[in-house]
Formats: structure tokens, C-alpha cells, sequence
């Protein structure tokens, strides 16, 4: 199991020496996990139709990665190197269930719309990520701010998305009518598929060209 | 859908609901392993394979051990924990028997426990409510649609690298826009 975070590429290889403020700003801006590591795309991409889902989404994916990054950091001197993969699975894995448990109760709705998509952030990379490449070398508090700044990042982006595909592809906003249905004709393409890979694509490239060639070799 | 034949599932899931193009799973090794055909074949099989297998073996212990015991809250965990150990019982299994097959298809197999198109199938079984028929050609069936989107995407890639592209674009984010094209011409067969 060892072998997992090098070879998905990017997951076990980012530079975070900084320290709390610092922390913030790469998990949520320049190290951004979505638009610069381009990690965790797949439920990104599925839930970004409408906004109050994307919402949603960013909300579980903070509260799993402060509560995994937390647990982890708290623990790593007391995880076995070889078994470690498995260990960090199985914690992120109790705090998804503990939110869809939670989303069940409460927002029966929400949890029908998300569907599979709040069990697969167990296979999200980021989550994955942070708690392989920081909360095992880092002190729980930093560890926490780290995963909250991740996923702030990636709940910005999602919302980003989600704002531009639900205009387009609807005409709402949170469900208001924005653009009104006798003047504009709402885009399927946007709401379905193709519209998520586009919005997604743009969004990187905007990145890029914020941030110059530097920033590209995160793929 | 209670009375649809496995056949039908199977070729919806290969094209019309293809697990990558219209409900993007997998996107992770889909972006870093499209770069070669070979590649894409080789993680392809592996996929095809491990997603029919894990399909099979999760639909069991949901149906005849979870749902029995009421303890349907914890399929998620013990599904990523029956797909991981699958995992490497086939590769030390593959391993011990055929060596040939463990360098072609060997490196591939730790990926695919982070993949999340194994375990958002057998997720999706289970809220589709699929019968154990319908299930296999449903995990086979997305396991296919995977392959084929992932050796369209490297046809493509390779072509790419002599095509001009914008810097801003260069990489993920063109590989993205091809996708979305991609996904285009698969809404055509809905």
C-alpha cells in the first residue's frame, strides 16, 4: 500500500514548511488543491450543478479534512509506517460516515441529490493527500488550520463553479431566477457533463495565467 | 429499475452512462495515465477486471451481511476496506502465478484502490437497488465505458502533442476541454 501516494503523482509531494497564516493561504489560495494540484476533481466535477449542493460538498469536505487531518496528526507517532495507508482510510472514512449520517438526519433531500458523491470522499485525494503529506509530520493545531484551508480552497472553487454552471445551465442562483426564462433559454449542455469538464477547464487555465508558468508543474 | 435485463445495464453503463464521461469517476488516474495507449489499455484491464470482481463481492456482503445485521450505515467503510484487500490478494495473487501478467498489469493495481470509480460503483448498486445479474453488468459494464473513455483520451492526447496549445491551457486544463468534448459526443448516444 506504500507504493499508493507515489505513485498518484501529486498526492505526497507539496512544499508546506509555513506555519499558520502561511498554512492558510497555500491550502486555500496559492497550493490550491483543485485549480493548482488538480486533486479530488471527481466529485468536483459531479456536484457543481447547482450551487447549494456545491455548498454542501465544500461544508463536508472541511469538516472531513479538519476532523481526518486532526485525528491523524494526533495519532502519528503512533501509526505503524507500513499500516498507515489503511489507518488514515479507515479515520477519514468515520468522519464521512459521520456526515452523511448527519446529512441523512437532517437534509434528507440534500443527501438523496448528493447520492454516492459524499461516500467518495473517502477516495478523495485531498483528503488523502493532507493527511499523508502534512498531518503525519505536523502538530495537531497546524494540522487542523491545514485542513481547513484545503478545504476552503476546494469549497471556493466548487462554488466558483457551481455559481457560473447554475446561471448558465438554469438561470438560478440557489434556486432564484436570475435570468429571466422568457429572454434567455437555459444551456443543458452546462447542467449536464460536458459543461462541468468545461467550467473545470477554464477554471484551471485562469489559474494558470494568474499565476504564471511556475504553477504548472502541479498536474 | 427492478425489471431491466443485465444486457441493457451493461451497454448503458458502457455508453449512455458512461462512469466517467457522465458521473466522473475515476478522473484522478483518468487525467495522470492518459498519456500512452499502452498505459490506458493495461489500467484499463485492471479496472474492467477489479470493478466486476468488487461488484460481485460487495453486493454479497451487503445483501447477506450488512442489510441482515442493520448495519447499512457502515457500507462505505467496509466496502474501501473489501476493495482493498481484493486489491492485493490479486496482486499477490497475480504475483505468485503469472509474472508475465504482474509487470503488465502489476504497477497498475495500487492505483486502483484510490480509484474512485470502483467504489462509486459498487455505491451506485446498491442506490439503483440492482439485483446480483444486473450488478455484474453493471460493474462490468463501467469498467468497459472506463476503458474505452480512457483510450479514447489517450488517442487524443497523443495527437495533441503537436497541436499549438495556448500556455495557459497546456496540460489539465486542455485535457479538460477535450474531455468535455469527449463527454459531447457520448450525450449523443442518450
Amino acid at each position: 500500500m506504500s507504493k499508493d501516494a507515489k505513485s498518484c503523482g501529486s498526492c505526497g509531494t507539496c512544499g508546506c514548511g509555513g506555519k499558520g497564516l502561511t498554512t492558510l493561504k497555500e491550502g486555500a489560495w496559492s497550493q490550491n488543491p483543485l485549480a493548482i494540484q488538480v486533486l479530488g476533481i471527481c466529485s468536483a466535477l459531479a456536484v457543481t450543478s447547482k450551487l447549494e449542493n456545491s455548498l454542501v460538498m465544500g461544508a463536508a469536505l472541511i469538516f472531513v479534512c479538519v476532523g481526518s487531518n486532526f485525528f491523524v496528526s494526533i495519532l502519528r507517532n503512533n501509526i505503524p509506517h507500513r499500516i498507515r495507508m489503511i489507518v488514515e482510510v479507515a479515520i477519514i472514512a468515520t468522519f464521512v460516515i459521520l456526515f452523511d449520517q448527519i446529512l441523512k438526519a437532517f437534509y434528507w433531500d440534500m443527501s438523496k441529490q448528493l447520492g454516492p458523491y459524499v461516500a467518495l470522499i473517502i477516495t478523495n485525494c485531498i483528503v488523502m493527500g493532507r493527511a499523508e503529506a502534512f498531518a503525519l509530520q505536523n502538530p495537531p493545531m497546524l494540522s487542523i488550520i491545514d485542513g481547513f484551508a484545503n478545504g476552503l480552497g476546494y469549497a471556493g472553487i466548487l462554488a466558483a463553479i457551481a455559481i457560473f454552471r447554475e446561471l448558465t445551465g438554469f438561470g438560478t442562483i440557489m434556486g432564484y431566477e436570475i435570468l429571466a426564462k422568457d429572454w434567455y433559454t437555459p444551456n443543458q449542455i452546462m447542467s449536464s457533463a460536458p459543461g462541468a469538464f468545461f467550467t473545470l477547464g477554464i477554471v484551471i487555465a485562469i489559474f494558470n495565467a494568474i499565476k504564471g508558468p511556475d504553477a504548472m508543474e502541479g498536474k | 429499475m427492478p425489471d431491466t435485463s443485465a444486457i441493457v445495464i451493461l451497454f448503458a453503463a458502457i455508453l449512455t452512462n458512461n462512469i466517467l464521461l457522465a458521473n466522473f469517476l475515476g478522473m484522478c488516474s483518468f487525467i495522470a495515465c492518459s498519456n500512452q495507449i499502452n498505459t490506458a489499455v493495461g489500467l484499463g484491464t485492471a479496472v474492467t477486471f477489479v470493478l466486476t470482481m468488487t461488484a460481485m463481492i460487495n453486493y454479497g456482503v451487503y445483501y447477506l451481511v450488512l442489510e441482515p445485521l442493520h448495519l447499512e450505515h457502515l457500507q462505505f467503510i467496509v466496502f474501501i476496506a473489501v476493495i482493498a484487500a481484493f486489491v492485493q490478494f490479486v496482486e499477490m495473487f497475480v504475483e505468485r502465478f503469472s509474472p508475465k501478467l504482474y509487470f503488465a498489469l502489476g504497477i497498475f493495481l495500487p492505483l486502483i484502490t484510490v480509484n474512485c470509480a470502483i467504489l462509486g460503483a459498487s455505491l451506485f448498486m446498491i442506490i439503483r437497488k440492482y439485483n446480483f445479474a444486473q450488478s455484474v453488468g453493471y460493474g462490468f459494464g463501467a469498467g468497459l465505458g472506463w476503458m474505452l473513455a480512457i483510450i479514447l483520451m489517450a488517442g487524443l492526447q497523443q495527437k495533441m502533442r503537436y497541436s499549438n496549445v495556448p500556455q495557459p491551457f497546456k496540460g489539465v486544463a486542455i485535457a479538460m476541454i477535450v474531455t468535455c468534448v469527449l463527454a459531447m459526443a457520448f450525450m449523443g448516444f442518450a
